[in-house]
């Protein structure tokens, strides 16, 4: 039996950071979840929008979520954790003051009933196992030490998103104990990698991003798991950027936590795009610890 | 004309702005700095965010001016970190957001911003006329805007190779809806 579900891929994931979304429809297809794009969407705008301009910051996300209501879609998958953002702060802001949203739909002229939920990667994976057990479909275990890094906007501002806890969440490092990996503890789960300064100040992304590897590399981890195409290619792409790195900070490959549940759930390598990644996915076999 | 989007009224201070535009009471913080201590950029800043907000809350013509044209208001990433630590719930992303766009306004951003303005506006672009961001066509644009021309080019082939850089733009049927959403959008915003 197949389940339908609503889905805003975000334009990362059609074009620089494209193996999440390979990874995440190999591994939905192997759950029986077919994802259906929310028709003729377009860019929410990102940090850009809405530095520049505050009613286009509003207006971009509308559209997407009145083109998904539209297409009578309950929930949206938004594994962009940017695009999550923009929509859920989005939904949430145009939901407390009436007289905005009017001005909004009236911008994009639609109707906007923001009835359409954006929910992230970790949730849509929920969603997607519900009545399994995630465990009973692991031929692979991943047996690895871990480091879960959220970055900012899965968990910020508490407030709005209200999911898990914001100083120390627990969701990605829970599903990743279920395909066999071992998360450590650490420091830097929720700082911020820098972002939208890429390209126009990668200097920053570089000096964000080095404690973020150095404080994984020193707890023993050996992979990053991340959810946002934005973390993954600062954390990846960038690393080039980064000056003094030890050998092993150097060469600490970051997953998105669709091509480490797929690696476990028996996808092949190629599916799960990690021959795009820059930094080498060098991950041997190895046999569950203490099994 | 009143408006949702506060767009018309000029207010004097720009305390007043940013109350108008986010609903955010300046006044309310209370200067425990819990914010600026768990900024990740603050000592990048020229002016740290718990000051940008006792500066506002003086309603001094010459430090508003100054927070207008601080580097400040363009390091700021929209972390969250300050919003979501902060014992008041003050939201100060969303002031920065005000404050950067009141800057523009006044035409008085820092110089040294000036490679991120252009990253935004170059990404914009893209999406206005493609619908979805365009990345060679963003990359392109922000270097003949910025004139860096070299820096980033040298990784274009790697990515290339690995079909990370889609050689044709997505293109999506509602364009001239996207760009009718623009004008509207500008028009209200300025
Ligand atoms: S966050 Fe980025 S990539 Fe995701 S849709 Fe929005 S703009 Fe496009
Ligand atoms: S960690 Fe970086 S990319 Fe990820 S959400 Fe935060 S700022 Fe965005
Ligand atoms: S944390 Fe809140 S109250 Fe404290 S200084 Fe910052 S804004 Fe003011
Ligand atoms: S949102 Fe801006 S001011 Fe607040 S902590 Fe993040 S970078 Fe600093």
């Amino acid at each position: 039996m197949t389940m339908k579900m609503g889905f805003y891929p975000g334009c990362s994931l059609k074009g620089s950071s494209r193996e999440f979304n390979e990874s995440l429809c190999a591994v939905m297809d192997k759950l029986g979840v077919e994802l259906e794009e929310v028709p003729d969407w377009n860019c929410c705008g990102a940090t850009a929008a809405h530095n520049l301009n505050h009613a286009l910051s509003l207006s971009l996300p509308a559209r997407i979520l009145a083109l998904a209501e539209g297409a009578g879609m309950q929930e949206i998958a938004v594994p962009c954790s940017a695009c999550y953002s923009r929509l859920v702060m989005t939904r949430h802001e145009l939901q407390e003051n009436e007289a905005l949203k009017a001005e909004i739909a009236d911008i994009i002229e639609m109707d906007l009933a923001l009835n359409a939920v954006p929910i992230n990667v970790i949730q849509a994976l929920d969603r997607a196992l519900e009545g399994a057990s995630l465990e009973s479909l692991v031929v692979a275990p991943l047996a690895y030490k871990v480091a879960c890094y959220y970055g900012c906007l899965m968990v910020r501002p508490p407030k709005v998103l209200r999911f898990d806890q914001p100083e120390d969440p627990m969701t990605m490092d829970r599903m990743m104990e279920r395909v066999g990996a071992e998360p450590i503890d650490w420091a830097f789960k929720v700082e911020c990698c820098g972002a939208g300064f890429s390209v126009s100040r990668t200097d920053l992304v570089a000096k964000l991003c080095k404690p973020i590897v150095t404080d994984a590399v020193k707890r023993g981890a050996e992979a990053l798991i991340v959810a946002c195409p934005m973390c993954q290619s600062n954390l990846d792409m960038r690393r080039c950027a980064i000056k003094g790195m030890s050998e092993a900070e150097a060469h600490i490959p970051v997953l998105y936590i669709t091509q480490a549940i797929g690696l476990a759930l028996g996808i092949d390598r190629k599916d799960l795009g990690l021959q795009r990644h820059l930094v080498k996915v060098a991950l041997p076999r190895r046999a569950v610890v203490g099994a | 004309m009143s408006s949702a989007l506060h767009t018309v009224s000029a207010t004097d201070t720009l305390a007043g702005r940013v109350l108008h535009d986010t609903g955010v009471a300046v006044a309310e913080c209370y200067q425990c700095g819990k914010c600026s201590a768990g900024c990740p950029l603050a000592d990048e800043m020229d002016i740290t965010p718990s000051q940008i907000l006792r500066m506002l809350q003086l309603e001094m013509p010459e430090l508003d001016d100054e927070v207008l044209r601080s580097h400040t208001i363009w390091l700021c990433l929209t972390c969250e970190m300050c919003y979501a630590r902060c014992p008041k719930e003050i939201d100060l992303p969303k002031v920065m957001d005000s404050l950067r766009a009141e800057s523009l306004r006044r035409k008085v951003a820092h110089p040294k911003a000036r490679d991120i303005i252009a990253f935004h506006k170059s990404f914009l672009d893209s999406i206005r006329t493609c619908g979805r961001l365009y990345e060679i066509l963003l990359i392109v644009a922000y270097k003949v805007r910025t004139r860096h021309l070299l820096q980033d080019l040298l990784m274009a082939p790697k990515l290339f190779v690995r079909g990370k850089l889609n050689p044709i733009p997505e293109l999506i049927r509602g364009r001239s809806h996207m760009a009718r959403i623009f004008q509207r959008a500008q028009r209200k915003d300025g």
